[in-house]
């Protein structure tokens, strides 16, 4: 990841920049222009997607840090073969690739958060639990994902399935641009099950005070921490039986 | 017998129907350099796996070290180096990085591996090349780097998985030259392989292989001694006529092998042999005579040739 350090930098920063200008100011005039704040809880349209765009940085970096090298280590290069060969288990490399990639999750989500409080979308006082709500769904994410292709086999079928047909819609339908209840009935579950909801939900609430019952506060936490441990836990036994073949 | 290292009884390996390891029994010596031969598929390299604490066996014991791997992998593995047959460095870190960072995989102390990195540097003949990426090296020395990666940690064995399969005739010569050395400090060897004359060169003692069991096992000599004779008379008739003399020869020769291109005939004088052929008026178009080799045991032991 060391020698990757530029281009994490471009990303994390100009990735949610764009979405930010583009549709935070672009979209959120016509917004505003139309129905106020009265759709977004009160606050400015730029204000409401501040933190799914923060959440979605958290989300994105874990899914880069864990998919990639986890290909990588069983499949493209086969290093982790090379390091389960010295006394380092399974288990052992699962947690060194979530570890770089909380690290490369931390990076991206406080620099993010500095340019939301430079632009003047977040304040330091109200928002200081954000980023790191932002990385725990990115902790949750993260672990989820290198759960899942720690048993992949088929790795060009499994990219294309997730870039096209798992991150678009979670991007798309967990109301992310728009509160999920906007969406009829039937599309909601999407975002229910999406860490992206739930993160973005948390991240609302430690940013600007969105309101939300102390239930569904409880509810976002357990989901996220249950795709953490069940993530971390499905990693573990995959690295290793598929290390001992 | 000194000190065993390596005791495996019974060792049985499967993936589902497919029997890869079929029950064998081998025992390892503390400073000698054994060898596994045998044709591609024949169980070697999970045999190794196994060896490496890296694979579960179905069925039999195993010991390393006085150690169940099964049960001790990572304990296991800290004494062993492991060489497997494709190369797997992290082509993105360069030469001395690999070395750092797997030295660093064993726990050991960042200024002793620092100070293994340079000997080891200097053992693979890559000195020139420490600060270069891994992707920018030729095949022979990536497999050196990867050899030298293996010896980190100063391990009681080394294991090598085909160490010079795809390597061109010079590499094959400066690696055999390194292990040679590594086997004169006492470090015993394990070593799979396909060619002949890679087994006569390293193995003290080899286990020939065929199909997930073991054929035959001696020193490169003693198996020479029982399952050939000194010397091979090879002659070629042309394809066609090969078959027409062989019952011919058969009467002057008591062990023939008909291959498709040329007939090999067992015999302790090959010259005298020759002649007697040319005085029954048989000319074959070639003639070879050369000494007895473990591609002729296999031959003998499978009725089939190492390299197919």
């Amino acid at each position: 990841m060391s020698k990757w350090k530029g281009i994490i930098t471009l990303v994390a920063v100009g990735n949610p920049l764009f979405y930010l200008v583009a549709i935070g100011i672009g979209i959120g005039v016509l917004v505003t222009e139309n129905s106020g704040t009265s759709g977004t809880g009160g606050v400015e349209y730029i204000v409401f997607i501040a933190p799914a765009l923060l959440a979605n940085t958290a989300l994105l970096g874990a899914m880069d840090e864990t998919v990639f090298p986890v290909m990588e280590g069983f499949k493209w290069r086969k290093m982790f073969y090379a390091t389960n060969s010295t006394p380092i288990t399974g288990p052992q490399i699962a947690l060194g690739v979530f570890i770089a990639a909380l690290v490369r999750v931390a990076f991206s989500v406080f620099l993010y958060w500095i340019f939301l409080i430079a632009f003047g979308v977040m304040t330091f006082q109200d928002s200081w639990l954000a980023p790191i709500v932002a990385m725990y769904g990115g902790a949750a994410f993260g672990a989820l994902m290198m759960g899942i292709v720690a048993g992949v086999q088929k790795d060009d079928y499994f990219l294309t399935v997730l870039g096209r047909l798992i991150i678009t819609p979670l991007f798309l339908f967990s109301g992310t641009f728009f509160p999920l209840t906007n969406m009829p009935i039937f599309l909601q579950p999407i975002g229910w099950i999406s860490p992206l909801w739930h993160t973005t939900e948390l991240g609302r609430y430690f940013s600007y005070g969105y309101e939300i019952s102390g239930l569904m506060l409880l509810v976002h936490f357990l989901v996220l921490t249950a795709m953490l441990v069940a993530g971390i836990k499905i990693a573990n036994v995959r690295f290793t039986n598929r290390l001992l073949k | 017998m000194s000190e065993s290292l390596i005791t495996a009884r019974g060792l049985t390996k499967k993936y589902g129907d497919f029997t890869a390891v079929d029950g064998i029994d081998f025992d390892v010596a503390k400073g000698e350099s054994f060898g596994l031969l045998g044709p591609n598929g024949a169980g070697k390299s999970t045999t190794m796996r196994i060896i490496a604490a890296t694979s579960r066996r179905t069925a039999g014991t195993i010991s390393i070290l006085g150690r169940d791997p099964e049960e001790h992998g990572p304990q296991v593995r800290a004494h062993l180096g492991v060489v497997p047959q494709q190369d797997n460095l992290d082509t993105e870190l360069t030469v001395a990085e690999n070395l750092y960072i797997y030295g660093r995989y064993f726990g050991l102390s960042k200024k002793f591996v620092k100070g293994r990195v340079d000997e080891l540097l200097a053992f693979a003949q890559l000195e020139e090349k420490k600060d270069v990426k891994v992707e920018a090296l030729s095949g022979g020395m990536k497999r050196r780097l990867t050899i030298a990666r293996a010896l980190v940690s100063e391990p009681d064995i080394l294991m090598l998985d085909e160490p010079t399969t795809g390597l061109d005739p010079q590499a094959r010569h400066i690696l055999w030259d390194r292990l040679f050395r590594l086997k004169e400090d006492g470090v015993t060897l394990i070593i799979t392989t396909h060619f002949m004359d890679e087994a006569e060169q390293l193995c003290d003692r080899l286990v020939v292989m065929d199909k997930g069991k073991i054929m035959a096992e001696g020193s490169p000599a003693e198996l020479i001694k029982k399952y050939a004779t000194r010397e091979v008379l090879e002659v070629r008739f042309g394809s066609d006529k090969n078959r027409e003399v062989a019952p011919i020869l058969h009467k002057l020769c008591d062990r023939i092998e008909e291959l498709p291109d040329r007939i090999l005939m067992y015999v302790e004088d090959g010259e005298a042999l020759l002649e007697e052929i040319v005085a029954k008026k048989l000319h074959p178009n070639t003639s070879l005579v050369r000494r007895s080799s473990l591609e002729d045991v296999f031959l003998r032991l499978t009725g089939r040739s190492l390299i197919e």
